[in-house]
């Protein structure tokens, strides 16, 4: 599609590169079959549940009306019980400045942004570097639903049926050298497809980080879906990240590249405001932001204000890998 | 019809009415669902820039009056001041009770520990005694003078919301800009008028001789009118 590739401009000429190897030559053969049998049988399922469907049986939930492509999945470990939010506010109450900085500015602008195909850089202090297709990188995965909380850095949260895999099954597959202390993650630049990059609000592309054992802790996961279906654009798309014991700047959206990195990155909040924003953004009710209290927050859909909680309620996960540090240092 | 006439059964209540819609439209979508996932926060944001906005438009009147030279507009300038006041008072009932929901510890500490809030209530609370003495009455007790001295707090009110808008915005400072532009330009008009003013003064101009103040004498006109 030449036409395509010209209106996209340059920038993604650069950092949209034709993968240059398939993630399957990296990834070892097992893991790589038993994705492809658990996705035969759980296809063989879905086609019976289909047919059950068609017979008369309703089995089809409300979940089937949602936008997207449908997930296969398993259950999780995390969960929560807690009311999930609606589908319509996850997906229409976004911070994704790359389309606006209203938080309905994403909804109704994330449309330009094509996720298919699309490609991640594996790059930096590691044996796997190389540039994957999504569809590829993700394959060997089993996908899970894991049901988390969220807490904006802006005192409201929300509960999120995320579909993902965990961030440490990707680190591990990788093999990152001893030199790698830290993951940064970069955002899609693509000034034509975002629009709101054309406003230097914050210094694009988007970038994150985590240390190391935060990456392979059990709780972070890289996110390609919510409510069973493939990620809105506005959340996202086509993948992203979900740390859900921080705040939720840190789940940086539209990943084209993961790095492994000696030094620790800037990640783009704290480069903004860097006595605002830090690298860690632990949700911590007892470190307010210098403008606001994070004492509470407003569950979305919730009149009153609630507590938060400390690492938003996964201390136990958590909680060891700050030990001894001050919390108010590192915020 | 007469201009007075006209102003005040006609345009008058045009503007009483039209400065209505901004509520009436909140009202609405607060109660069909369309204030976004977070309803109190767009409360709170809309009510806000409502309250700026009239500031703003009280502050044009004068300017405007000069360059027009349509003296009736300062009719008009009290209804505007006082909606200021009424979104002002929306905006903190919203703060209060949808918001905090009488959490006066946590208010507390919002108002004299947090910048923008302190600002911001800074910038409500000088606006109540403007409301209190905005009657005709008022302006006769006062004087004339006294009146017109007290009620140059707006230009503080107005500084204090920009101020408190910049300090709230997390990092897309565009449209608080655009308001500090405003009250930049309404505030500087009047300092260059001042500078004209009494340029023209020192010269053996007539303007020296009778001390009107028509500022004075309009606003109070203006009052008694209704
Ligand atoms: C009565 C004392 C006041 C209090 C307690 C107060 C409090 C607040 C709060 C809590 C917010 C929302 C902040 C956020 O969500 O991040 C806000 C927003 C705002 N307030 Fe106030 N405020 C007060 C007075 C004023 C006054 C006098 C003005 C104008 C002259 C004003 C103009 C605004 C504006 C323009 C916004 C932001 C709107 C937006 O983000 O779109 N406020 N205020």
């Amino acid at each position: 599609m030449p036409g395509r590739a010209a209106r996209q401009g340059e920038a993604v000429m650069l950092i949209r590169r034709a993968p240059d190897m398939k993630w399957s030559e990296v990834t070892d053969e097992k893991l790589y079959l038993g994705r492809r049998q658990f996705l035969q049988t759980t296809a063989g399922v879905a086609m019976a549940a289909a047919a059950g469907a068609s017979i008369g049986c309703s089995t089809v939930s409300a979940d089937d009306q949602l936008p997207g492509r449908k997930l296969s999945y398993k259950e999780g470990p995390f969960g929560t019980t807690e009311k999930e939010t609606p589908y319509k506010d996850v997906t229409t109450y976004n911070n994704f400045y790359e389309f606006g900085t209203g938080k309905s500015d994403p909804a109704q602008n994330a449309g330009t942004l094509v996720t298919s195909p699309w490609s991640i850089q594996i790059d930096g202090e590691c044996a796997k570097k190389g540039t994957y297709h999504l569809d590829d990188l993700i394959k060997p995965y089993q996908l899970e639903e894991r049901i988390y909380r969220m807490r904006c850095v802006e005192a409201w949260s929300m509960v999120i049926p995320w579909v993902g895999f965990p961030l440490a099954s990707l680190v591990k597959q990788c093999a990152p050298t001893p030199k790698a202390k830290y993951v940064k993650f970069t955002t899609l630049y693509n000034p034509v497809q975002m629009p709101g990059q054309n406003v230097p609000v914050l210094k694009w592309p988007y970038v994150e980080g985590l240390r190391m054992d935060e990456a392979t802790n059990p709780l972070a996961i890289l996110a390609v879906g919510l409510y069973g279906h493939t990620l809105p654009n506005q959340d996202g798309a086509p993948i992203r990240l979900v740390t859900p014991w921080k705040y939720g700047f840190k789940g940086i959206k539209s990943i084209v590249k993961i790095e492994f990195v000696e030094k620790q990155p800037l990640n783009t909040w704290q480069q903004t405001r860097p006595n605002e924003y830090g690298f860690y953004a632990n949700v911590n009710p007892h470190v307010d932001h210098p403008r606001w209290s994070q004492a509470t927050e407003r569950r979305i859909g919730e009149f009153f204000r609630r507590p938060t909680l400390m690492f938003n309620g996964y201390g136990d996960q958590v909680a060891s890998m700050y030990a001894g540090m001050d919390l108010r240092k590192y915020f | 019809m007469t201009t007075t006439r006209w102003i005040r059964w006609v345009l008058k209540p045009a503007l009483f009415t039209a400065a209505l819609v901004p509520v009436a439209y909140l009202i609405w979508a607060a109660l069909t669902g369309n204030l976004t996932a977070n309803p109190i926060q767009e409360l709170e944001h809309e009510t806000g820039l409502w309250t700026l906005r009239f500031v703003c438009l009280t502050l044009a009147v004068t300017p405007l009056r000069r360059v027009t030279g349509w003296n009736s507009l300062i009719r008009f300038r009290r209804m505007l001041g006082l909606y200021a006041f009424f979104y002002g008072t929306l905006h903190l009932l919203t703060y209060v009770v949808l918001d905090q929901f009488f959490a006066f510890q946590t208010m507390l500490v919002d108002v004299t520990k947090r910048p923008y809030i302190t600002v911001g209530f800074a910038g409500f609370v000088l606006m109540i005694p403007l409301a209190i003495t905005s009657t005709a009455g008022m302006i006769r007790r006062l004087g004339g003078r006294r009146w017109n001295l007290l009620h140059r707090l707006i230009y503080v009110t107005a500084v204090a919301g920009v101020v408190h808008y910049w300090w709230l915005v997390k990092a897309d400072e565009r449209s608080p800009e655009r308001y500090a532009l405003a009250v930049g330009v309404l505030l500087g008009f009047r300092l260059l008028y001042l500078a004209w003013k009494s340029r023209s003064r020192l010269a053996p101009a007539p303007a020296a001789a009778g001390g009107r103040t028509p500022f004075r004498l309009d606003a109070e006109r203006d009052a008694s009118l209704d």
